[in-house]
């Protein structure tokens, strides 16, 4: 586990792409399915639980609350064994789908699941991506 | 609807656990190695089997029965494959039972190998699989998992389960002590017995909650720890079971539900697949929770054998602390749990580990436990566990 691997970044797909895209200009835009009047995450070609053909895209705040979190005393994996501790965290965005993530900007110790929680952008230009982490709201 | 109890584990085989590999043996003949051991122990032959259950193996990526079936031999009815994770070797055997009752074959190996080596060949090198660096995450372009998980770290299982901890903490809170018991009365189960990785250690609570912190709350104690071995079971009908060497254990109930790969994407995360699993057990088999002379819990981590108690309905939920503080969970106590050991007492031979769990009760029902014998175990409750908390099964497990 001591040996560094290459860290991982995402690779859009054609269907997920306008996600990444909207990253990339400081903008959170998941799908909707107005059918159910449910946001959907991660990007789909049907909208889960129904498989209906409507979904559209639409921009949200990216507000959230802390879900839940943990923080990683050892390596994840040894992509990862440069991040110690690293924050994992689930949010949850005030429009309903949870996020995979980290926390930034704040200490271990005050984390605290159900603190509001705000999007930081953090471009890889070397990767052509970027991605999506959050702070303790101000 | 469901089983009639008329499909019976006959005859077991789990290999002791070791740390280091034991054998330089290719999957397929592991395979063989447990099929052969099991059909000895149950005091059949190899020409009465007709139906396998198995998960992957090394030497292929796809025709994975058939490779197995023509290694072995024979020829089978049902050639099964499962892939639930922790869930492989309680999913293979309800399925073994439900193609027995069905009338489509009569004697079913379900095999877990539980070694993660195979000999290896400067002239014929392996692909380096593209999931092998990230636990059960496929990094694969195009995965969910590649695109939203892994670059964030959300791969393996302390964080995510660690991740489910917090949760509970903060919805219903948390008490240290409690889920250190499980180890701690589930090493005295492993003291006693042969084999168990732990046999010879005992442990208190103090020691679990000295331990490393891998990821808070957890402790490294309560944590499995991985091994290598290998497990198997025999699934009969009840004509050849009456044929076998030993008690039959009928598999008499069962549920499973599979409700999500990632636990971000759970609807309520501490609402587990447990509740509809343990209710469809239980009705099946026509028993109530207590009835059950004891209960093998599947424990790769301590909170996850919190959620199955409650969630089966061994307590309500938000009192599992309270249920485990008061509850003697060993072998001797008033809620034997893990009577071998545990998985955390045990070691997690791979897939295997989920088999620990069905040859646990199915030895207690046997008579066979040596010195963690029940005075009386007729009937047993037995829970696989896949990923993160998104795979489940459950057995309801009757002696004669």
């Amino acid at each position: 586990m001591t040996k560094q691997l290459a860290r991982p970044y995402p690779v859009p797909t054609p269907t997920t792409k306008p996600f990444w895209d909207g990253l990339a200009e400081g903008r959170i835009v998941i799908q909707y399915s107005p059918s159910q009047d449910q946001y959907v995450f991660y990007p789909r070609v049907l909208a889960p639980g129904t498989l209906a053909d409507d979904l559209e895209w639409r921009e949200i705040s990216g507000i959230g609350t802390l879900y839940t979190f943990a923080v990683a005393q050892s390596p994840v994996s040894a992509h990862f064994a440069d991040a110690i501790p690293q924050l994992l965290a689930v949010v949850e965005w005030d429009e309903g789908p949870r996020f995979s993530t980290e926390m930034v900007n704040v200490g271990t110790d005050a984390l605290k699941v159900g603190m509001r929680v705000s999007p930081v952008f953090v471009p890889y230009p070397e990767h052509n991506i970027t991605m999506l982490r959050y702070e303790p709201a101000r | 609807m469901g089983l009639k109890g008329e499909a019976a584990i006959v005859g077991f085989s789990e290999m002791a656990p070791t740390r280091k590999p034991i054998d330089q043996a290719f999957d397929l003949e592991r395979w063989a190695r447990l099929a052969a051991s099991t059909i000895a122990d149950a005091g059949l032959s190899l020409s009465d089997v007709d139906g396998i259950v198995t998960h992957s193996i090394s030497e292929s990526h796809t025709f994975i029965p058939s490779t197995i079936v023509e290694y072995l031999g024979i020829g089978v009815n049902f050639a099964e494959i499962v892939d639930l994770g922790g869930a492989t070797a309680a999913g293979g055997v309800w399925r073994a039972a439900a193609a027995i009752e069905l009338g489509l074959c009569e004697a079913v190996l379900v095999v877990t190998l539980g070694s993660h080596t195979v000999p290896t060949s400067p002239l014929k090198p392996r692909e380096v699989s593209q999931g092998y660096h990230f636990g059960a995450s496929s990094n694969i372009y195009g995965s969910p998992q590649a695109e939203f998980e892994i670059p964030y770290g959300n791969l393996g299982q302390n964080g995510p389960y660690a991740q489910v901890a917090q949760r509970y903490a903060y919805e219903y809170g948390y008490d240290e002590r409690a889920l250190a018991k499980i180890p701690v009365d589930q090493r005295v189960n492993a003291n006693h017995h042969p084999g168990a990785i732990f046999h010879d250690v005992p442990l208190a609570i103090e020691d679990v909650l000295a331990s490393r912190m891998i990821a808070a709350p957890l402790h490294i104690l309560e944590i499995v720890m991985p091994v290598q071995g290998g497990a198997a079971v025999l699934v009969t009908s009840e004509r050849l079971a009456r044929k076998a060497r030993h008690r039959p254990v009928w598999i008499s109930g069962f549920g499973e539900h599979v409700p999500y790969k990632t636990p971000t994407y759970a609807k309520s995360l501490l609402d587990t697949p447990m509740k509809t699993v343990a209710a469809s057990a239980f009705a099946m088999a026509r028993i109530e929770r207590t009835d059950v002379d004891m209960v093998s819990i599947y424990d790769c981590y301590t909170i996850t054998v919190l959620l199955e108690l409650e969630d089966a309905g061994f307590c309500e939920k938000g009192q599992g602390a309270r249920f485990l503080a008061e509850r003697d969970l060993t072998f001797r106590g008033d809620f034997p749990m893990n009577t071998a050991g545990g998985q955390l007492g045990f070691g997690q031979a791979g897939l295997a580990g989920g088999m620990h769990h069905v040859i646990d009760g199915t030895r207690q029902i046997m008579g066979r436990a040596g010195r963690t014998q029940l005075a009386e175990c007729s009937r047993a409750f037995v829970t696989g566990n896949g990923g993160i908390l998104g795979e489940q099964t459950a057995l309801v497990l009757i002696g004669d």
